[in-house]
Protein backbone atom coordinates (compact mmCIF):
# COMPACT_ATOMS: atom_id res chain seq x y z
CA UNK A 1 0.00 0.00 0.00
CA UNK A 2 2.67 2.40 1.17
CA UNK A 3 4.51 1.60 -2.76
CA UNK A 4 1.15 2.76 -4.49
CA UNK A 5 0.81 5.78 -2.63
CA UNK A 6 4.26 6.48 -3.25
CA UNK A 7 3.38 6.50 -7.17
CA UNK A 8 0.83 9.32 -6.07
CA UNK A 9 4.22 11.31 -4.75
CA UNK A 10 5.00 14.83 -6.38
CA UNK A 11 8.26 14.95 -8.50
CA UNK A 12 9.67 12.89 -10.95
CA UNK A 13 9.50 9.79 -9.40
CA UNK A 14 5.47 10.37 -8.69
CA UNK A 15 2.46 11.18 -10.40
CA UNK A 16 1.09 13.47 -8.21
CA UNK A 17 1.82 16.32 -10.51
CA UNK A 18 0.48 15.06 -13.36
CA UNK A 19 -2.37 13.77 -12.21
CA UNK A 20 -2.77 17.17 -10.68
CA UNK A 21 -2.44 18.93 -13.70
CA UNK A 22 -4.62 17.17 -15.52
CA UNK A 23 -7.53 17.49 -12.59
CA UNK A 24 -6.60 21.30 -13.16
CA UNK A 25 -7.10 21.15 -16.97
CA UNK A 26 -10.23 19.15 -16.38
CA UNK A 27 -11.31 22.31 -14.16
CA UNK A 28 -10.49 24.87 -16.76
CA UNK A 29 -12.01 23.25 -19.48
CA UNK A 30 -15.25 22.48 -17.30
CA UNK A 31 -15.30 26.33 -16.06
CA UNK A 32 -14.65 27.59 -19.57
CA UNK A 33 -17.57 25.67 -21.29
CA UNK A 34 -20.06 26.79 -18.37
CA UNK A 35 -20.24 30.91 -19.84
CA UNK A 36 -20.57 29.77 -23.24
CA UNK A 37 -22.99 26.90 -22.56
CA UNK A 38 -25.00 28.80 -20.51
CA UNK A 39 -25.11 31.87 -23.15
CA UNK A 40 -26.05 29.54 -25.98
CA UNK A 41 -28.44 27.53 -24.35
CA UNK A 42 -30.05 31.12 -23.02
CA UNK A 43 -30.10 32.46 -26.83
CA UNK A 44 -31.85 28.95 -28.08
CA UNK A 45 -34.07 28.73 -25.44
CA UNK A 46 -35.50 32.39 -25.83
CA UNK A 47 -35.61 31.35 -29.65
CA UNK A 48 -37.49 28.07 -28.60
CA UNK A 49 -39.99 30.31 -26.69
CA UNK A 50 -40.82 32.90 -29.74
CA UNK A 51 -43.85 33.05 -31.70
CA UNK A 52 -42.09 33.46 -34.49
CA UNK A 53 -41.49 30.11 -36.54
CA UNK A 54 -38.17 31.15 -38.06
CA UNK A 55 -37.00 31.46 -34.36
CA UNK A 56 -38.77 28.25 -32.90
CA UNK A 57 -38.13 25.97 -35.74
CA UNK A 58 -34.37 25.99 -35.91
CA UNK A 59 -34.14 26.33 -32.10
CA UNK A 60 -36.41 23.36 -31.26
CA UNK A 61 -33.73 21.54 -33.91
CA UNK A 62 -30.69 22.46 -32.78
CA UNK A 63 -31.77 20.77 -29.12
CA UNK A 64 -33.40 18.07 -30.12
CA UNK A 65 -30.25 17.47 -32.63
CA UNK A 66 -27.95 17.83 -29.60
CA UNK A 67 -29.61 15.83 -26.97
CA UNK A 68 -30.07 13.32 -29.16
CA UNK A 69 -26.12 12.57 -30.23
CA UNK A 70 -23.56 10.91 -28.17
CA UNK A 71 -21.49 13.61 -26.82
CA UNK A 72 -18.48 11.37 -28.21
CA UNK A 73 -20.08 11.68 -31.57
CA UNK A 74 -20.19 15.35 -31.32
CA UNK A 75 -16.99 16.12 -29.94
CA UNK A 76 -15.14 13.81 -33.04
CA UNK A 77 -17.53 15.83 -35.34
CA UNK A 78 -16.11 19.22 -33.96
CA UNK A 79 -13.24 18.15 -33.61
CA UNK A 80 -12.39 16.28 -37.14
CA UNK A 81 -14.82 18.49 -39.17
CA UNK A 82 -13.36 21.64 -37.27
CA UNK A 83 -10.26 20.44 -39.00
CA UNK A 84 -11.54 20.40 -42.50
CA UNK A 85 -13.50 23.40 -42.35
CA UNK A 86 -10.44 25.48 -40.87
CA UNK A 87 -8.12 23.96 -43.38
CA UNK A 88 -10.16 24.82 -46.51
CA UNK A 89 -11.05 28.05 -45.43
CA UNK A 90 -7.26 28.89 -44.68
CA UNK A 91 -6.40 26.91 -47.97
CA UNK A 92 -7.52 30.63 -50.38
CA UNK A 93 -5.06 32.49 -48.25
CA UNK A 94 -1.90 30.37 -47.71
CA UNK A 95 -0.82 26.92 -47.34
CA UNK A 96 0.11 26.37 -43.95
CA UNK A 97 -1.26 23.76 -42.37
CA UNK A 98 -3.21 24.48 -39.01
CA UNK A 99 -4.33 21.98 -36.32
CA UNK A 100 -7.17 22.87 -34.49
CA UNK A 101 -6.75 23.44 -30.55
CA UNK A 102 -7.96 19.94 -28.95
CA UNK A 103 -9.14 22.23 -25.63
CA UNK A 104 -11.22 24.72 -28.35
CA UNK A 105 -13.11 21.32 -29.76
CA UNK A 106 -13.71 20.12 -26.63
CA UNK A 107 -15.36 23.56 -25.28
CA UNK A 108 -17.06 23.66 -28.29
CA UNK A 109 -18.52 20.46 -28.13
CA UNK A 110 -19.16 20.30 -25.04
CA UNK A 111 -20.63 24.05 -24.83
CA UNK A 112 -23.03 22.71 -27.62
CA UNK A 113 -24.79 19.68 -25.73
CA UNK A 114 -24.48 21.65 -22.35
CA UNK A 115 -26.63 24.60 -24.53
CA UNK A 116 -28.98 22.03 -25.83
CA UNK A 117 -29.69 20.99 -22.48
CA UNK A 118 -29.66 23.86 -20.75
CA UNK A 119 -32.43 25.71 -23.31
CA UNK A 120 -34.87 23.05 -22.54
CA UNK A 121 -34.28 24.11 -18.70
CA UNK A 122 -35.05 28.09 -19.67
CA UNK A 123 -37.61 27.17 -21.58
CA UNK A 124 -39.17 25.58 -18.65
CA UNK A 125 -38.54 28.40 -16.10
CA UNK A 126 -39.91 31.26 -19.07
CA UNK A 127 -42.90 29.07 -19.07
CA UNK A 128 -43.19 29.43 -15.52
CA UNK A 129 -42.62 33.12 -15.35
CA UNK A 130 -46.45 34.07 -15.74
CA UNK A 131 -47.73 36.56 -18.71
CA UNK A 132 -48.94 38.92 -15.86
CA UNK A 133 -45.29 39.70 -15.32
CA UNK A 134 -44.76 40.95 -19.16
CA UNK A 135 -47.71 42.57 -19.26
CA UNK A 136 -46.85 44.83 -16.04
CA UNK A 137 -43.67 45.12 -17.39
CA UNK A 138 -45.26 47.12 -20.57
CA UNK A 139 -47.85 48.60 -18.49
CA UNK A 140 -45.04 50.89 -16.24
CA UNK A 141 -43.26 51.60 -20.08
CA UNK A 142 -40.45 49.45 -19.75
CA UNK A 143 -38.80 48.36 -23.34
CA UNK A 144 -39.28 44.68 -24.30
CA UNK A 145 -35.44 44.51 -23.30
CA UNK A 146 -35.77 46.35 -20.18
CA UNK A 147 -38.43 43.98 -19.02
CA UNK A 148 -36.15 40.93 -20.20
CA UNK A 149 -32.95 42.43 -18.01
CA UNK A 150 -34.78 44.04 -15.33
CA UNK A 151 -37.89 41.60 -14.35
CA UNK A 152 -37.93 37.94 -16.18
CA UNK A 153 -34.05 37.66 -15.66
CA UNK A 154 -33.88 37.80 -12.18
CA UNK A 155 -36.87 35.62 -11.68
CA UNK A 156 -35.79 33.30 -14.01
CA UNK A 157 -32.84 32.57 -12.63
CA UNK A 158 -34.37 31.25 -9.36
CA UNK A 159 -36.49 28.89 -11.61
CA UNK A 160 -33.28 27.58 -14.09
CA UNK A 161 -30.80 26.87 -11.21
CA UNK A 162 -31.82 23.76 -10.41
CA UNK A 163 -31.50 22.27 -13.88
CA UNK A 164 -28.44 24.17 -14.48
CA UNK A 165 -26.80 22.67 -11.67
CA UNK A 166 -26.95 19.42 -12.47
CA UNK A 167 -26.01 20.24 -16.16
CA UNK A 168 -22.98 21.30 -14.54
CA UNK A 169 -22.41 18.21 -12.80
CA UNK A 170 -23.03 16.38 -15.61
CA UNK A 171 -20.42 18.55 -17.85
CA UNK A 172 -17.86 17.87 -15.18
CA UNK A 173 -18.18 14.15 -16.38
CA UNK A 174 -18.14 14.88 -19.93
CA UNK A 175 -14.80 16.31 -19.68
CA UNK A 176 -13.46 12.93 -19.33
CA UNK A 177 -14.22 12.68 -23.51
CA UNK A 178 -11.54 14.93 -24.23
CA UNK A 179 -8.78 12.43 -23.32
CA UNK A 180 -9.76 10.82 -26.49
CA UNK A 181 -8.73 13.45 -28.78
CA UNK A 182 -5.66 13.97 -26.50
CA UNK A 183 -6.09 16.76 -24.58
CA UNK A 184 -4.40 16.41 -21.26
CA UNK A 185 -6.87 16.19 -18.65
CA UNK A 186 -7.42 13.95 -15.71
CA UNK A 187 -8.36 10.68 -17.31
CA UNK A 188 -5.42 11.22 -19.83
CA UNK A 189 -2.62 11.56 -17.64
CA UNK A 190 -4.33 8.86 -15.68
CA UNK A 191 -3.85 6.45 -18.65
CA UNK A 192 -0.26 8.18 -18.96
CA UNK A 193 0.55 7.21 -15.27
CA UNK A 194 -1.09 3.73 -15.79
CA UNK A 195 1.03 2.56 -19.09
CA UNK A 196 4.42 3.55 -17.15
CA UNK A 197 3.66 1.88 -13.68
CA UNK A 198 1.45 -1.30 -14.83
CA UNK A 199 -1.14 0.11 -12.15
CA UNK A 200 -4.73 0.45 -13.71
CA UNK A 201 -7.19 -0.22 -10.90
CA UNK A 202 -5.24 1.85 -8.59
CA UNK A 203 -5.03 4.91 -10.45
CA UNK A 204 -8.24 4.75 -12.47
CA UNK A 205 -9.78 4.76 -8.80
CA UNK A 206 -8.13 7.54 -7.90
CA UNK A 207 -8.93 9.61 -10.79
CA UNK A 208 -12.49 8.44 -10.29
CA UNK A 209 -12.49 9.58 -6.20
CA UNK A 210 -10.80 13.40 -7.63
CA UNK A 211 -14.04 12.80 -9.98
CA UNK A 212 -16.03 12.57 -6.92
CA UNK A 213 -14.68 14.93 -4.59
CA UNK A 214 -14.72 17.63 -7.57
CA UNK A 215 -18.89 16.86 -7.58
CA UNK A 216 -18.81 17.20 -3.56
CA UNK A 217 -17.07 20.60 -3.81
CA UNK A 218 -19.53 21.56 -6.62
CA UNK A 219 -22.70 20.41 -5.18
CA UNK A 220 -21.24 22.74 -1.38
CA UNK A 221 -21.14 25.57 -4.34
CA UNK A 222 -24.23 25.34 -6.07
CA UNK A 223 -26.24 25.12 -2.85
CA UNK A 224 -24.73 28.40 -1.67
CA UNK A 225 -25.68 29.62 -4.87
CA UNK A 226 -28.97 28.49 -4.42
CA UNK A 227 -29.59 30.10 -1.33
CA UNK A 228 -28.43 33.35 -2.97
CA UNK A 229 -30.54 33.19 -5.53
CA UNK A 230 -33.58 33.18 -2.96
CA UNK A 231 -32.20 35.76 -0.59
CA UNK A 232 -35.18 37.79 -1.61
CA UNK A 233 -38.32 34.84 -1.34
CA UNK A 234 -39.86 34.11 1.84
CA UNK A 235 -39.35 30.99 3.28
CA UNK B 1 -14.28 7.59 -53.17
CA UNK B 2 -18.34 8.29 -54.00
CA UNK B 3 -21.14 8.72 -51.07
CA UNK B 4 -22.00 5.60 -52.89
CA UNK B 5 -19.00 3.29 -52.35
CA UNK B 6 -18.34 4.61 -49.22
CA UNK B 7 -21.99 3.52 -47.33
CA UNK B 8 -21.39 0.43 -49.39
CA UNK B 9 -18.14 -0.15 -47.78
CA UNK B 10 -18.91 0.75 -44.22
CA UNK B 11 -23.05 0.85 -44.16
CA UNK B 12 -23.35 -2.92 -43.28
CA UNK B 13 -20.78 -2.57 -41.02
CA UNK B 14 -22.62 0.15 -39.07
CA UNK B 15 -25.73 -1.68 -39.35
CA UNK B 16 -23.84 -4.23 -37.54
CA UNK B 17 -22.69 -1.62 -34.75
CA UNK B 18 -25.92 -0.43 -34.68
CA UNK B 19 -27.28 -3.89 -33.32
CA UNK B 20 -24.76 -4.34 -30.59
CA UNK B 21 -24.97 -0.72 -29.29
CA UNK B 22 -28.99 -2.19 -29.19
CA UNK B 23 -27.75 -5.35 -27.69
CA UNK B 24 -25.41 -3.24 -25.11
CA UNK B 25 -28.13 -0.79 -23.72
CA UNK B 26 -30.99 -3.49 -23.87
CA UNK B 27 -29.32 -5.97 -21.77
CA UNK B 28 -27.68 -3.32 -19.26
CA UNK B 29 -30.98 -1.22 -18.89
CA UNK B 30 -32.70 -4.55 -17.84
CA UNK B 31 -30.38 -5.68 -15.81
CA UNK B 32 -29.98 -2.50 -14.31
CA UNK B 33 -33.69 -2.73 -13.50
CA UNK B 34 -33.00 -5.72 -11.51
CA UNK B 35 -30.45 -3.98 -9.44
CA UNK B 36 -32.62 -0.87 -8.66
CA UNK B 37 -34.94 -2.56 -7.16
CA UNK B 38 -33.37 -4.27 -4.11
CA UNK B 39 -31.20 -1.23 -3.87
CA UNK B 40 -33.81 1.34 -3.71
CA UNK B 41 -35.43 -0.71 -0.96
CA UNK B 42 -32.44 -0.43 0.70
CA UNK B 43 -32.01 2.99 0.71
CA UNK B 44 -35.41 3.40 1.95
CA UNK B 45 -35.42 0.74 4.94
CA UNK B 46 -34.45 1.61 8.36
CA UNK B 47 -31.30 -0.10 8.53
CA UNK B 48 -28.49 1.50 8.36
CA UNK B 49 -26.02 -0.55 7.17
CA UNK B 50 -27.74 -1.28 4.00
CA UNK B 51 -28.45 2.03 3.62
CA UNK B 52 -25.39 3.17 3.73
CA UNK B 53 -24.76 0.19 1.20
CA UNK B 54 -26.95 1.52 -1.58
CA UNK B 55 -25.91 4.97 -1.44
CA UNK B 56 -22.44 4.30 -1.92
CA UNK B 57 -22.99 2.34 -4.73
CA UNK B 58 -25.14 5.02 -6.27
CA UNK B 59 -22.95 7.85 -5.05
CA UNK B 60 -20.19 6.08 -7.10
CA UNK B 61 -21.77 5.29 -9.82
CA UNK B 62 -23.57 8.49 -10.32
CA UNK B 63 -20.67 10.92 -9.24
CA UNK B 64 -17.54 9.68 -11.93
CA UNK B 65 -17.57 9.10 -15.61
CA UNK B 66 -18.69 6.76 -17.24
CA UNK B 67 -15.63 6.09 -19.89
CA UNK B 68 -13.11 6.32 -16.23
CA UNK B 69 -15.68 3.10 -15.18
CA UNK B 70 -15.35 1.12 -18.49
CA UNK B 71 -11.41 1.91 -18.23
CA UNK B 72 -11.31 0.84 -14.19
CA UNK B 73 -13.20 -2.62 -14.85
CA UNK B 74 -11.61 -3.19 -18.56
CA UNK B 75 -7.86 -2.39 -17.80
CA UNK B 76 -8.36 -2.51 -14.17
CA UNK B 77 -9.51 -6.22 -14.03
CA UNK B 78 -6.25 -7.30 -16.19
CA UNK B 79 -4.09 -6.75 -12.65
CA UNK B 80 -6.33 -9.49 -11.02
CA UNK B 81 -5.75 -12.02 -13.69
CA UNK B 82 -4.25 -14.79 -11.82
CA UNK B 83 -7.15 -14.23 -8.78
CA UNK B 84 -9.98 -14.64 -12.32
CA UNK B 85 -8.94 -17.17 -13.67
CA UNK B 86 -8.09 -19.10 -10.54
CA UNK B 87 -12.32 -18.69 -10.00
CA UNK B 88 -12.96 -18.91 -13.58
CA UNK B 89 -14.01 -15.82 -14.09
CA UNK B 90 -11.24 -14.53 -16.71
CA UNK B 91 -13.17 -15.01 -19.91
CA UNK B 92 -15.68 -12.36 -19.00
CA UNK B 93 -13.19 -10.16 -18.12
CA UNK B 94 -11.18 -10.54 -21.00
CA UNK B 95 -13.79 -9.60 -23.49
CA UNK B 96 -14.05 -5.87 -23.86
CA UNK B 97 -17.62 -5.85 -24.75
CA UNK B 98 -18.72 -8.16 -21.46
CA UNK B 99 -16.58 -5.66 -19.78
CA UNK B 100 -18.91 -2.62 -20.79
CA UNK B 101 -21.88 -4.82 -20.04
CA UNK B 102 -21.07 -4.77 -16.88
CA UNK B 103 -20.07 -1.39 -16.32
CA UNK B 104 -23.19 0.03 -18.11
CA UNK B 105 -25.29 -2.69 -16.12
CA UNK B 106 -23.92 -1.02 -12.75
CA UNK B 107 -24.28 2.60 -13.95
CA UNK B 108 -27.39 2.46 -14.95
CA UNK B 109 -28.66 0.39 -11.95
CA UNK B 110 -27.28 3.39 -9.84
CA UNK B 111 -29.38 6.08 -12.05
CA UNK B 112 -32.94 3.47 -12.01
CA UNK B 113 -32.32 3.47 -8.15
CA UNK B 114 -32.57 6.83 -8.21
CA UNK B 115 -35.51 7.22 -9.86
CA UNK B 116 -37.21 4.38 -8.42
CA UNK B 117 -36.55 5.74 -4.70
CA UNK B 118 -37.68 8.55 -6.28
CA UNK B 119 -41.03 7.30 -7.40
CA UNK B 120 -41.96 5.20 -4.44
CA UNK B 121 -41.47 8.26 -2.36
CA UNK B 122 -43.79 10.33 -4.65
CA UNK B 123 -46.69 7.56 -4.12
CA UNK B 124 -48.86 9.06 -1.61
CA UNK B 125 -48.43 8.27 2.35
CA UNK B 126 -52.16 7.65 2.55
CA UNK B 127 -51.74 4.71 0.23
CA UNK B 128 -49.97 3.13 2.72
CA UNK B 129 -52.01 4.49 5.62
CA UNK B 130 -55.20 2.99 4.00
CA UNK B 131 -53.12 -0.47 3.02
CA UNK B 132 -51.74 -0.99 6.69
CA UNK B 133 -55.79 -0.16 8.30
CA UNK B 134 -56.88 -3.17 5.74
CA UNK B 135 -54.33 -5.27 7.65
CA UNK B 136 -51.71 -5.59 4.78
CA UNK B 137 -48.18 -6.53 5.68
CA UNK B 138 -45.35 -3.92 4.87
CA UNK B 139 -44.03 -6.31 2.11
CA UNK B 140 -47.84 -6.61 0.75
CA UNK B 141 -48.24 -3.01 0.70
CA UNK B 142 -44.82 -2.70 -0.95
CA UNK B 143 -45.76 -5.38 -3.63
CA UNK B 144 -49.25 -4.59 -4.41
CA UNK B 145 -49.67 -0.93 -3.28
CA UNK B 146 -46.87 1.38 -3.28
CA UNK B 147 -44.64 -0.20 -6.37
CA UNK B 148 -47.22 -0.41 -9.17
CA UNK B 149 -47.76 3.11 -8.54
CA UNK B 150 -43.96 3.99 -8.61
CA UNK B 151 -43.17 2.12 -11.41
CA UNK B 152 -45.89 3.89 -13.59
CA UNK B 153 -44.92 7.39 -11.98
CA UNK B 154 -40.42 6.75 -12.54
CA UNK B 155 -41.52 5.34 -16.57
CA UNK B 156 -41.08 8.63 -17.77
CA UNK B 157 -37.76 9.50 -15.84
CA UNK B 158 -36.78 5.81 -16.74
CA UNK B 159 -37.38 6.78 -20.52
CA UNK B 160 -34.65 9.56 -20.57
CA UNK B 161 -32.09 6.97 -18.55
CA UNK B 162 -32.45 5.00 -21.44
CA UNK B 163 -31.69 7.22 -23.93
CA UNK B 164 -29.03 8.58 -21.79
CA UNK B 165 -27.43 5.08 -22.06
CA UNK B 166 -27.71 4.71 -25.83
CA UNK B 167 -25.54 7.79 -26.30
CA UNK B 168 -23.31 6.98 -22.81
CA UNK B 169 -22.87 3.55 -24.67
CA UNK B 170 -20.45 5.08 -27.23
CA UNK B 171 -17.32 5.23 -25.20
CA UNK B 172 -17.71 1.37 -25.57
CA UNK B 173 -16.15 2.42 -28.88
CA UNK B 174 -13.11 3.55 -27.23
CA UNK B 175 -12.27 -0.10 -25.48
CA UNK B 176 -12.88 -1.90 -29.16
CA UNK B 177 -16.07 -2.59 -29.00
CA UNK B 178 -17.27 -2.59 -32.41
CA UNK B 179 -20.75 -0.59 -31.51
CA UNK B 180 -22.18 1.81 -33.76
CA UNK B 181 -18.96 4.23 -32.59
CA UNK B 182 -16.69 1.65 -33.12
CA UNK B 183 -17.50 0.65 -36.52
CA UNK B 184 -17.90 4.28 -37.42
CA UNK B 185 -13.44 5.01 -35.84
CA UNK B 186 -12.92 2.04 -37.91
CA UNK B 187 -14.53 3.76 -41.38
CA UNK B 188 -13.13 6.79 -40.57
CA UNK B 189 -9.62 5.61 -39.49
CA UNK B 190 -9.77 3.62 -43.17
CA UNK B 191 -11.58 6.00 -45.44
CA UNK B 192 -10.37 9.52 -43.70
CA UNK B 193 -13.79 10.85 -45.07
CA UNK B 194 -15.54 12.89 -42.04
CA UNK B 195 -19.16 12.29 -43.95
CA UNK B 196 -19.49 8.71 -42.03
CA UNK B 197 -19.70 10.57 -38.45
CA UNK B 198 -22.71 12.17 -39.96
CA UNK B 199 -23.99 8.86 -41.31
CA UNK B 200 -23.30 7.77 -37.72
CA UNK B 201 -25.06 10.93 -36.57
CA UNK B 202 -28.50 10.24 -38.69
CA UNK B 203 -28.02 6.29 -37.08
CA UNK B 204 -28.18 7.66 -33.60
CA UNK B 205 -30.99 9.99 -34.69
CA UNK B 206 -33.11 8.30 -35.65
CA UNK B 207 -32.45 5.64 -33.00
CA UNK B 208 -33.27 7.84 -29.90
CA UNK B 209 -35.90 9.93 -31.37
CA UNK B 210 -37.84 6.75 -32.23
CA UNK B 211 -37.62 5.46 -28.46
CA UNK B 212 -38.51 8.88 -27.32
CA UNK B 213 -41.40 9.23 -29.55
CA UNK B 214 -42.80 5.54 -28.89
CA UNK B 215 -41.77 5.57 -25.40
CA UNK B 216 -44.17 8.97 -24.80
CA UNK B 217 -47.00 6.51 -26.28
CA UNK B 218 -46.67 4.11 -24.66
CA UNK B 219 -46.57 6.13 -21.17
CA UNK B 220 -49.63 8.27 -21.85
CA UNK B 221 -51.42 4.38 -22.33
CA UNK B 222 -50.49 3.10 -19.36
CA UNK B 223 -50.74 6.14 -16.89
CA UNK B 224 -54.37 7.52 -18.70
CA UNK B 225 -56.67 6.54 -15.81
CA UNK B 226 -54.44 8.70 -14.01
CA UNK B 227 -54.30 11.72 -16.23
CA UNK B 228 -56.32 14.99 -14.73
CA UNK B 229 -56.73 16.81 -17.83
CA UNK B 230 -56.80 15.66 -21.93
CA UNK B 231 -53.27 18.10 -21.46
Amino acid sequence: MGDLLGLLSFGPDGWGDEIAAGTWLTIRLAAATLPFGLALGFVVGLARNANAPWLSVPGNLFATVFRALPELLTLFIVYYGGQYLVQWLVSFFTDTYVEINAFVAGLVALGLVFAAFASEVFLGAFRSIGRGQYEAAAAVGLTPFQAMRLVIVPQLIRYALPGLANLWLVLLKETSLVSIIALNDLLRQTSVAVGATKEPFFFYLVACLIYLAMSIISTFGLVAIERWSERGMKR
Amino acid sequence: MSQLELLGRYGPRMLEGLLVTIELVAISVALGALISLPMALARLSSNPVLRALSLGYTFFFRGTPLLAQVFLVYYGSGEFRTFLESIGLWWFFRDAFYCCLLTFTLNTGAYQTEILRGAIRQVAAGQTEAAYSLGLSRWQTMLKIVLPQAVLLGLRPLGNEVILMIKGSAVAAIVTVFDLMGATRLAFARSFDITVYFYAAILYFILVETLRRVWNRVERRLSRHIRRSTA
